[in-house]
Order: C-alpha cells, then sequence, then structure tokens
C-alpha cells in the first residue's frame, strides 16, 4: 500500500515538478530568482506580484490573452457550424459509405500542421490574412473539423434510432426531430466539440508562428516564447508567469473533458 | 408500394445527408487539399520568399537536401526522437495507468496534476523546461549538486557547477526526449487506463481463482487483451512527437551546431527564415510517407483485430 503512493507520487511529482517551479519562480523577487545557489523551489526572500504586475501592464499579455480568446471563439463556432452536420450526416442518414467518408476525415486529421505551413502560407497570402488573427481562424478548422466530425459521429450513433422516428411518426420533420430530439441528447457532445476546437486553437503553434508576426497580433502559445523572450534576454519572472497563468484554465477545461477525447481516439480501433 | 415509398425516402435521406456532409468535405479539401499539391509543386520548383517565380528543377531540392549533412541528422534526430518516446510512453504509460487504476484518496487533483503535461499548451510548458535546463539556474542541476552528482571531480554529471543540459549535444537530446516522453505520457496512460478498464472483470476473477498470479493474469490475460490500445497509444504518440516542432523550437532552436534538428525545424529555418520555400516544403515532405505508412499500418492492424 505504501509502496503503491510512493510510485504515484513520483508520477504525480513528475508531471507537476515545472509547474510548481514556474509558480514559485513566477512569484519571487528579481535576486531570489538570480542566484544559483539558493533554493529554486522555496522563497528565500517574501514572495512578490512584481513578475505578474510587470507581465500586466509592461507586456501586451491582456492583448494577447483577448487574441487568443477571439480566435478560440471563433473556431468554435466555425467547427460547430461545419461539424455537427457533417457528424449527423454521417452517422444518422448515410449508409456504408458514412463509415468509410468518416475514417477518411477522420485521417485528414493526422496530416500535421508542420507538413504544411510553409505552402499555407501562400493560401493565407492569397486570401489576404497575412498578419492577422483571420489567417489563423481560417487555419485552425482544418484540424478542428476533422477531428470533431469523428467525435461527434460517436455521440450521434449513440443516440438511439427510435427516439428520432417517434417523433417523426408524432409530425415533426426530420430537421425539426433533429433539433428537438437529437441535439438535447447530444449535448454532452457538443459541449466535448466546443471544448476541443477551443483547446486546440489555444494550443497551436506553427500556424501561428508562420503566420503571424506583428507582436499586437499573436496569441498566448507564440506570443509568451517569442515576444518575451528577447534574443538571449530572458525575462524569467514575467516569462514563466505568462506561461502558467496561459497554461493553467486551458489545462482545467481540458481536464473535464478528456475522458470524451479518449473515447473518440480509441474508437478508431473498433467501429 | 410500400417498397418505392422506402426507397424514395433513402434516396432523399442520401441527397440530405451529402448535403449535409458536403460544406465540412469541401472545407477540408480546399484547405488541407491545396497546401499538400502546393507543397508538392513547391518541392519540384526553385521558389524563394524574395522572388516570386517558380522554376521548376525536378528533384533537385530533394537530392540537395539528402547532400547535406544537417538534413541527414535532422532525419536521424527525428526517428530517434520518436522511437525513445515511444518506448518511454508505453512502459511508463503501462505503469502509471496500473496505478491510478487503484482506489487512492484525492484521485481528482491527482488526476489534475498527472494529465498536466499533456493539458497544457506544449509551447508553454516548453518555457517551464527552458528554466529547469537552464544553464546557470537549472533547478535540476540545484537538486544534482545537493546529491553529489554533480560539480566537484569525479560527479557522474561532470566537475562544473551546471550540466548544461541543452548546451551538449548527446545531452540536449536526451533532455528532448525527456520533456516529449512528460509531454505525451499523460495521453499514453489515459488510453491504456480506458482498455484496462474495459477488461471484464469475471475473467481476471476467474483467473484469479484458477490460481493465477499478479503477473500471470497481467501478461497473459490483461497485456494481450489491450494490444489494440496500445496500437492506438503508439499511432497518436508516434503522430504527435513524429511532427512536433515546438519543443525543439522552444528549447534548443535545433543546437547546439544542428545537433537536435529535426525535420519540422528544420523546414521551418530554411522555408521561413531562410526564405527557401522550395528546399524547406521538400524537407517537410519527407514527414509525409513515413506517417502515411505508420498510420495506415496500425489502423489496419487494430481495426483487423477487432472483427
Amino acid at each position: 500500500m505504501t509502496g503503491l503512493y510512493l510510485a504515484t507520487a513520483l508520477f504525480v511529482v513528475f508531471s507537476a515538478l515545472p509547474f510548481y517551479v514556474m509558480l514559485i519562480t513566477s512569484l519571487k523577487t528579481q535576486a531570489d530568482i538570480f542566484s544559483p545557489d539558493i533554493d529554486p523551489f522555496w522563497f528565500s526572500q517574501p514572495p512578490t506580484l512584481d513578475s505578474i504586475r510587470l507581465l500586466f501592464e509592461q507586456t501586451q499579455f491582456v492583448q494577447w490573452l483577448l487574441n487568443t480568446a477571439y480566435v478560440g471563439l471563433a473556431v468554435v463556432v466555425i467547427t460547430l457550424a461545419l461539424a455537427v452536420p457533417a457528424a449527423y450526416g454521417l452517422a444518422r442518414i448515410a449508409g456504408g459509405w458514412g463509415e468509410t467518408l468518416g475514417i477518411g476525415i477522420f485521417l485528414s486529421y493526422l496530416v500535421p500542421p508542420t507538413l504544411l505551413f510553409i505552402p499555407f502560407s501562400k493560401v493565407i497570402a492569397f486570401l489576404g490574412l497575412q498578419n492577422s488573427l483571420g489567417a489563423l481562424i481560417v487555419a485552425y478548422p482544418t484540424f478542428t473539423v476533422p477531428f470533431c466530425t469523428w467525435l461527434l459521429m460517436g455521440f450521434f450513433k449513440g443516440i438511439p434510432r427510435d427516439l428520432e422516428e417517434q417523433a417523426m411518426i408524432d409530425g415533426h420533420g426530420r430537421f425539426s426531430a433533429f433539433m428537438h430530439v437529437v441535439l438535447p441528447l447530444a449535448m454532452p457532445g457538443l459541449l466535448t466539440v466546443v471544448v476541443f476546437a477551443f483547446t486546440l486553437s489555444t494550443s497551436e503553434f506553427i500556424y501561428a508562428l508562420a503566420f503571424v508576426t506583428h507582436s499586437a497580433d499573436k496569441t498566448v502559445s507564440i506570443a509568451v516564447p517569442t515576444e518575451l523572450i528577447r534574443g538571449d534576454v530572458y525575462h524569467w519572472g514575467p516569462l514563466l508567469a505568462g506561461a502558467l497563468i496561459a497554461s493553467i484554465p486551458i489545462a482545467v477545461l481540458y481536464t473535464f473533458f478528456i475522458d470524451h477525447l479518449v473515447a473518440g481516439l480509441t474508437s478508431v480501433a473498433h467501429d | 408500394m410500400a417498397a418505392a415509398r422506402t426507397l424514395s425516402l433513402r434516396q432523399r435521406d442520401t441527397r440530405l445527408a451529402m448535403g449535409m456532409v458536403l460544406p465540412a468535405i469541401l472545407y477540408i479539401v480546399l484547405l488541407l487539399g491545396i497546401p499538400i499539391v502546393l507543397a508538392v509543386v513547391y518541392s519540384l520548383n526553385d521558389v524563394t520568399t524574395g522572388s516570386p517565380a517558380m522554376r521548376f528543377i525536378g528533384l533537385r531540392n530533394f537530392q540537395g537536401l539528402l547532400a547535406t549533412p544537417d538534413f541527414a541528422r535532422a532525419i536521424g534526430n527525428t526517428f530517434l526522437i520518436t522511437t525513445c518516446t515511444l518506448v518511454g510512453v508505453l512502459i511508463l504509460g503501462t505503469i502509471q495507468a496500473e496505478l491510478l487504476m487503484r482506489p487512492v484518496r484525492g484521485k481528482w487533483l491527482i488526476r489534475f496534476l498527472i494529465l498536466l503535461p499533456w493539458t497544457a499548451p506544449a509551447s508553454l510548458s516548453a518555457i517551464a523546461w527552458l528554466w529547469m535546463f537552464d544553464s546557470t539556474f537549472s533547478p535540476l542541476d540545484w537538486i544534482l549538486r545537493g546529491l553529489g552528482l554533480l560539480g566537484h571531480p569525479g560527479a557522474l554529471f561532470g566537475d562544473f557547477d551546471n550540466a548544461f543540459w541543452l548546451g551538449r549535444s548527446g545531452l540536449a537530446l536526451f533532455s528532448i526526449i525527456l520533456v516529449n516522453v512528460w509531454r505525451l505520457l499523460p495521453l499514453g496512460t489515459v488510453i491504456i487506463l480506458a482498455g484496462l478498464n474495459g477488461v471484464p472483470r469475471d475473467i481476471l476473477e476467474q483467473a484469479e481463482i484458477d490460481g493465477a498470479g499478479y503477473f500471470r493474469r497481467l501478461f497473459h490475460i490483461i497485456l494481450p487483451m489491450l494490444i489494440p490500445v496500445f496500437g492506438v497509444t503508439v499511432l497518436f504518440t508516434f503522430v504527435f512527437v513524429f511532427s512536433d516542432i515546438s519543443t525543439v523550437f522552444i528549447l534548443t532552436r535545433g543546437g547546439p551546431a544542428n545537433a537536435t534538428q529535426v525535420l519540422p525545424t528544420l523546414a521551418f529555418f530554411t522555408g521561413v527564415q531562410g526564405g527557401s520555400l522550395g528546399r524547406g516544403a521538400a524537407t517537410a515532405l519527407f514527414l509525409l510517407p513515413v506517417l502515411a505508412a505508420v498510420s495506415i499500418l496500425i489502423l489496419a492492424l487494430i481495426r483487423r483485430r477487432e472483427i
């Protein structure tokens, strides 16, 4: 029993230590951070909010957070608009080819952005979106739509067909049955899709790095590593504070829904 | 009469389904398809950011790449990092999933903390590691010095006060693998955990009654039943690590002296910063056949087993 707790504790320390160090360091005074012999895991001087104040008052951190939220929400809307009808069509009314097409759509989720960012930046330039948040809003659905369509197909398949048929016998049209019977039952699926489209787009790195160079237009995931590190100058306090503050809300959201994500990923093994 | 009606309903349904699926398909085909085609076109041409004109040069971008030692090194590093990460994630993930199967107090907090490396954005958590590996203030070095493994003659990690995690080529590669294992371990764990939860209890209980010990049950019943789940773990760990750019980009930028360069970072430095779009596209394109082959192979394996 003790062994079990000890082993679990080791894994927890391994996973959480970098975040703990971020937390402590972002609350340390400059002098406390920059002395190699002082305990890096605890305060030797009283904690201070100086780094956090610097981050919020003297960098564009708030702007980057707003940019990130804006891109995330826009991607959520586009993803829902495309993935909900597609998933329903594939899961419910299409015949055998629905399954094949579903797998095909899922496979396109496996095409990594690192493969495509160079030619994609030309497409972005062609659309006149370079150096704007619009570039990211157009690009991110290329991975959120395939993934979320696949995820939603699973949810729609889990809703008994009889319920819909009963509603249609009761005089609802197909669309009305979909709105009044299917969508309310698929709520957990829709919520999962909202969360994943949002967290996937807030965490994205390479498209943002390749498409956006103006510092005022950056999202958090690239602004913190590129704007707060300038050449060889590391402002460790604000840098770590920024990384931590931006990470935690995304991580909390993600944790609530990770079981649905795993169900979606593992369902490729048995459908 | 009834059959004809059903048929026409079927047909109407199919048309409706196509209408619903079409917008998503169009979006994906246009915005993924065009860049893929462009990637191939670029890789066969001499294109730079400076001049918009393209000049067809056939396979010379690829030939040029294969002749440079940096490229060969990037390919080697990409495979080395991916393979080591896979092995680490599979072994540690199985252990961690086994541990999480048991009832422990404070399960929600433990879950949150264990999932953090995966749920936090990769480019932000890499910054925490940048500090952990700092050449002067590294908290890891502080621990090693405290343990007497660093900072005196004959110490395991050298007689300097610092280990220079990202400054020495072998150690830098190790650091990148460590961060990748750390980041993907939660994903592997939850996938394997889902598989463990799916192993029927009665089979295990029966085996226990029949006298099978813990390890016998683990190796003869549980692990064989988990093969599709391991397949899924390998698939996603492979795709995410093989194509990852943020870890190497933030930790080392491919240094010291290109020792940790991987294909995605090399593509970025060549194509975006260096301006040779053709060469950059060709570099990234090398990812495609491997990704396609591995994905199709694993999907075929795990989907066949289930039938």
